[in-house]
């Protein structure tokens, strides 16, 4: 058999996978093994798939997906802490044919932004809504954050955080299921709780995030709300074997994956 | 041609957004400006012109409504009153950072804190000295009847997608509550998705792949490209400052003295003009219309032609005379006179405060 050059090999009809066309060419900022820039390419897959690359715009959050914006090539506005599900709801009202989206992590939208959160979802507002949950705050380097596991170390709660003193005094308070609460929201349409540590999880969390952006593109009212339970190998100090290991011991009962609502049904579990 | 009314200065502002074509309205109540989203829902425009109108869950998630659909090329507009409008400053300084067009109307109420809510002009600092964080300014109008209230929005608008930043119609809850007389304009269309791609480039209304990248954003990590991106900000308030001053002279032409007055003020002090010239003083007024820009040139020019000193009227403890006393800069002496907590000064105190401050009997 003759050699096989790298040229032969690169052909169009070899081609098994390529880089979403909905991805600019500037390389992610994020840290290696971190689930973002997964999570970012099942997004820009999806809404080429969809083919509303022309009419989608994005809301992008403070915390380290800032600059989201650099790496989708579609329309963006970067909001203030928090206030993505509010920034969303004013696009979506003066352009209810746009297909609109806000990607917040934990302290974004579960501490600062819950109030934003909690609105949008109980107007019903027709926009998807990613949330990605690590537990941290990542960008101003590893603080506590609402969804913080107990016992957890973080930069502000250095010997684990404790809901409560022994004798009950209140201190760093509980995980908050804030999707789960979101669930319960007669506004909400599609709540789901999803992650990108393995191939099988992207798989089943790109049909998820599918169905919500699906379902705003029906015009289906009701908020689309995917939860992304992630991991921060930095923060957690770890490697990101070991993080994506951890996560699935730690966050995942906590956290438990699954769709929890769907077309306004509470799903038995 | 117009229609007459007789209308609260809050309703009036309310009917001439939906009139000059305002894409939506995201408001949270507050006393004294609640007539605003009262009205608006009560006239229900999404029927009229298709006009949106929100009830927010608070004023943080109002303005940052407004930012986005501001950023998306529509004509949106919010208004709230003082503890509100603090709450408002976070997304007003992302609004300016980012260079989003938009109206917000502060009726405002006495303060510190919750106040009272009885008509002030204590917002001052806060509107036009910024009041978010960074160098940024809004331009700032200051209605004195029922008819700048409606007349102000339109503009307001004019001037906010001219140069992309926001416009503050800066009232009080005299303005705000009073009714007068009022001519409102013809309906005017609202723009169409066309007409807005068009005009505004800049307007995230989705684009193709592989077409310029566009983001509306207030951030740049890059120190290089902010501090560019500051000094252009600066050369566009230049602009404003060199274009848009606006103010009204009554009996300046041959003042010796001259109070200086806007809003409710400037109404009560017109009065104390006309108690002043028939007592045989030669007292005027300068309602400035714009505090920011502030009509520094006029009271330069005053004072070039003769006029001896100014007294700023305010419903507050003393705000707008540090930009009087600016523009003075020592030239001529210039006081302060101001009821606060919800009084309003009579025509007759405010001239006795200008015989005794100024012109010293």
């Amino acid at each position: 058999m003759a050699d096989i050059t790298l040229q032969d090999i690169i052909q169009p009809e070899n081609l098994v996978y390529e880089k979403s066309k909905l991805l600019t060419e500037k390389p992610f900022h994020y840290c290696p093994g971190c689930g973002h820039g997964t999570v970012h390419r099942i997004i820009a897959e999806v809404l080429e798939e969809l083919g509303v690359d022309d009419r989608t715009i994005g809301v992008s959050p403070v915390g380290c997906a800032v600059m989201a914006y650099d790496y989708f090539d579609v329309d963006f506005v970067e909001s203030a802490h928090g206030r993505a599900p509010a920034c969303a709801t004013g696009i979506k009202r003066v352009w209810p044919d746009k297909v609109v989206f806000s990607y917040q992590g934990d302290g974004d939208l579960a501490a600062i932004g819950t109030a934003e959160t909690i609105h949008a979802c109980n107007r019903g507002e027709n926009i998807t809504m990613i949330f990605v949950n690590n537990g941290i705050y990542g960008m101003t380097g590893g603080q506590m954050a609402p969804t913080t596991l107990v016992g957890m170390k973080t930069a502000t709660s250095p010997y684990g955080r404790m809901p409560q003193w022994p004798d009950g005094t209140p201190n760093n308070g509980f995980p908050l299921q804030i999707t789960s609460l979101l669930a319960q929201l007669p506004g909400t349409r599609y709540v789901t709780r999803q992650a990108v540590y393995n191939a099988a999880t992207v798989r089943k969390c790109k049909a998820a995030l599918k169905k919500a952006f699906q379902n705003q593109i029906e015009n289906k009212n009701g908020v689309n709300f995917v939860e992304i339970v992630s991991n921060c190998n930095s923060n957690w100090k770890m490697s990101a074997v070991d993080a994506n290991k951890w996560l699935q011991d730690n966050m995942l009962p906590v956290y438990p994956l699954g769709d929890i609502k769907d077309n306004f049904e509470l799903i038995k579990k | 041609m117009g229609e007459l009314k007789l209308m609260k200065g809050n309703e009036a502002l309310a009917e001439a957004a939906i009139r000059c074509g305002a894409d939506a309205y995201f408001g949270y109540p507050i006393t004294p400006q609640s007539e605003v989203i009262e009205y608006l829902s009560e006239q229900n425009p999404y029927e009229r012109t298709g006009m949106v109108v929100l009830q927010a869950e608070s004023e943080v998630a109002a303005i940052n409504m407004v930012y986005a659909a501001g950023a998306a090329g529509k004509r949106v507009m919010t208004s709230s009153s003082s503890p509100g409008v603090c709450l408002k400053q976070e997304g007003l300084a992302y609004i300016a950072g980012a260079e989003v067009p938009c109206v917000f109307a502060d009726v405002v109420r006495g303060g510190p804190g919750l106040g009272t809510i009885q008509p002030s002009q204590a917002d001052y600092f806060q509107n036009t000295k910024g009041g978010g964080n960074g160098d940024y300014h809004n331009i700032v109008l200051a209605p004195a009847s029922v008819q700048e209230m409606a007349d102000f929005v339109p503009l307001g608008f004019d001037m906010a997608f001219k140069y992309r930043m926001c416009v503050c119609i800066l009232s009080d809850g005299a303005i705000g509550q009073m009714m007068e007389k009022v001519i409102m304009p013809e309906q005017k269309a609202r723009m169409t998705e066309e007409e807005i791609k068009a005009k505004y480039p800049w307007a995230l209304t989705g684009r193709k792949r592989g077409t310029e990248h566009r983001v509306i954003t207030s951030l740049d990590l890059d120190s290089a490209r902010m501090e560019e991106h500051n000094r252009h900000l600066q050369r566009k308030y230049a602009e404003v400052t060199a274009n848009e001053v606006r103010y009204e002279m009554i009996n300046c032409d041959d003042a010796e003295y001259v109070f200086v007055a806007y809003g409710s003020s400037a109404r009560i002090a017109q009065k104390s003009v006309q108690l002043g010239r028939a007592a045989g003083l030669k007292v005027g007024l300068l309602r400035p219309i714009t505090l920011w820009p502030y009509p520094t040139k006029a009271i330069e020019s005053l004072i070039d032609k003769g006029v001896k000193g100014f007294l700023s009227v305010e419903l507050s403890c003393g705000q707008m005379i540090e930009d009087v006393r600016l523009a003075c800069n020592g030239r001529v002496k210039s006081e302060h006179f101001g009821r606060v907590g919800g009084i309003i000064h009579t025509p007759e105190e405010v001239l006795e405060a200008m015989k005794k401050q100024i012109i010293g009997e």
